[in-house]
């Protein structure tokens, strides 16, 4: 039997680990875009888009990131647009990223106390100079570490598109476990991966919210 | 584009869907038990310091946090026989998502437990409470409700997650969906009936632990 060497094993995962970065930081920056515009459609005072966007919300977190994905991939598909796993797994991915970021800037927002809503409008500001100069500022300073922190279910989603055939850190360990019959080590490293991207960035989000909490137990 | 809709072709296969349903469900509801009693346990462990154990789980925590379900699911059913640990694809699921849900649970509960007040701790060590009579009627219940919320969240996002366990051919709800869609051909009609199952989960799902923790914990005014 033909033995894989550890050596092609590790440069090929690393390959995958490049393309798990590159779809996390898409997904992650399209779908921060999406989230501002799902925040402000939140926050409207008109209710039609408040109520979309809740919608919008409500069906991303309540349904699972595989079923969307095969939803656009198979499903977009089938009734006409096709569509490459890359594209699919990127759209996926941002759509689920734009509802959790919206959903958890929302939170952030309503964390600013209402004076200074009432303040800035005491002012004769509009809505958008409000939140232009006065809420998003402050909004800024809580919401990095929940959005560092969820950065991390950004990488672990990336995982899920594997599924689709898109080739990433897992579907290159799939694909080499199947190929060298080591899939303790092949996935132990895929594992050890992940865990190379993700804790770096749950560790900084926990600096993070212990710089803006204090020491206190959160 | 000329593509016609039929939504009667996935319900000729609602016994399969029905299935699929139910074993979603009986597996989360097995890792949600399960994973409670670990992180318990963990956040025990954690929050009293009780070594080695509080490492043990702090690591735990860390390694699992960090990675994701799929491919914890695929060293659960693929990596372990190679120690000799064979499991078959639902042992392995379940498995999996009790780790998974366990780790969760863990550094969920022990932020409850942290925000115990110190004077309720001391209050029972003066009436002799042991450490385990104080953490299972003092610390425990308080911090359980104060968390109820987060562990509902938890539940649910770890039930949607299994939908990945198709992938080691666990018959769960997915592989209902792919198993229709790859007889009827109706992957986009298929998959959209199977997300609005799912969705309907989750929404009953939670109502029923946000219910059942409002029965265990009472309302709290706090």
């Amino acid at each position: 039997m033909n033995q894989i060497a550890l050596s092609a094993i590790l440069s090929n995962l690393l390959d995958g680990a490049l393309w798990t970065i590159g779809l996390s930081l898409t997904a992650f920056v399209l779908g921060g875009i999406a989230g501002l515009a799902l925040l402000f459609a939140r926050i409207a005072r008109n209710p039609v888009p408040r109520r979309l966007a809740q919608g919008y919300i409500e069906v991303f977190q309540g349904t699972p990131l595989l079923m969307q994905l095969f939803i656009i991939f198979f499903g977009g598909s089938m009734i006409g647009f096709e569509i490459s796993p890359w594209a699919a797994a990127a759209l996926g991915l941002t759509l689920f990223t734009s509802a959790y970021l919206g959903e958890i800037w929302r939170g952030c927002v309503e964390s600013v106390p209402k004076g200074q809503w009432e303040a800035s409008a005491s002012l004769a500001m509009t809505h958008f100079e409000q939140m232009r100069y006065v809420i998003l500022p402050q909004t800024l300073r809580i919401a990095i570490a929940p959005t560092v922190g969820f950065s991390v279910q950004v990488v672990k989603g990336t995982a899920v598109a594997s599924i689709i055939g898109f080739v990433e850190l897992s579907k290159t360990g799939s694909m080499l476990a199947n190929a060298t019959f080591q899939p303790f080590l092949v996935f132990g490293l895929v594992a050890l991966g992940y865990f190379a991207i993700c804790y770096p960035l749950s560790a900084y989000a926990r600096i993070l919210e212990r710089k803006i909490h204090g020491s206190r137990a959160h | 584009m000329s593509y016609h809709f039929d939504f009667a072709a996935v319900f000729d296969y609602d016994s399969a869907l029905l299935a699929g349903t139910a074993h979603t469900l009986l597996l989360t509801a097995v890792g949600a038990v399960a994973g409670l009693g670990i992180g318990i346990l963990g956040a025990g462990c954690r929050a009293w310091k009780i070594r080695p154990f509080d490492r043990f789980f702090a690591v735990y925590v860390e390694l699992i946090r960090n990675t994701p379900f799929l491919i914890q699911l695929f060293f659960v059913y693929f990596g372990l026989p190679s120690l000799g640990v064979r499991l078959d694809e639902w042992q392995a699921a379940i498995l999996a998502v009790i780790i998974n849900l366990g780790a969760y649970t863990t550094e969920i509960i022990r932020a409850g437990i942290e925000a115990t007040p110190r004077g309720q701790i001391e209050a029972a060590q003066s009436l002799a409470m042991t450490r385990a009579q104080i953490f299972r009627h003092v610390v425990l219940p308080p911090a359980l409700a104060k968390v109820w919320p987060a562990i509902c969240s938890q539940v649910v996002i770890v039930m949607l997650g299994t939908s990945v366990c198709s992938q080691i051919a666990a018959e769960e709800l997915t592989f209902a969906a792919n198993f229709i869609q790859s007889r009827n051909f109706r992957a986009f009609e298929t998959y959209l009936i199977v997300t609005a199952i799912y969705f309907a989960l989750a929404v009953i799902v939670r109502q029923m632990l946000i219910v059942s923790g409002r029965y265990a914990f009472g309302r709290r005014t706090r």
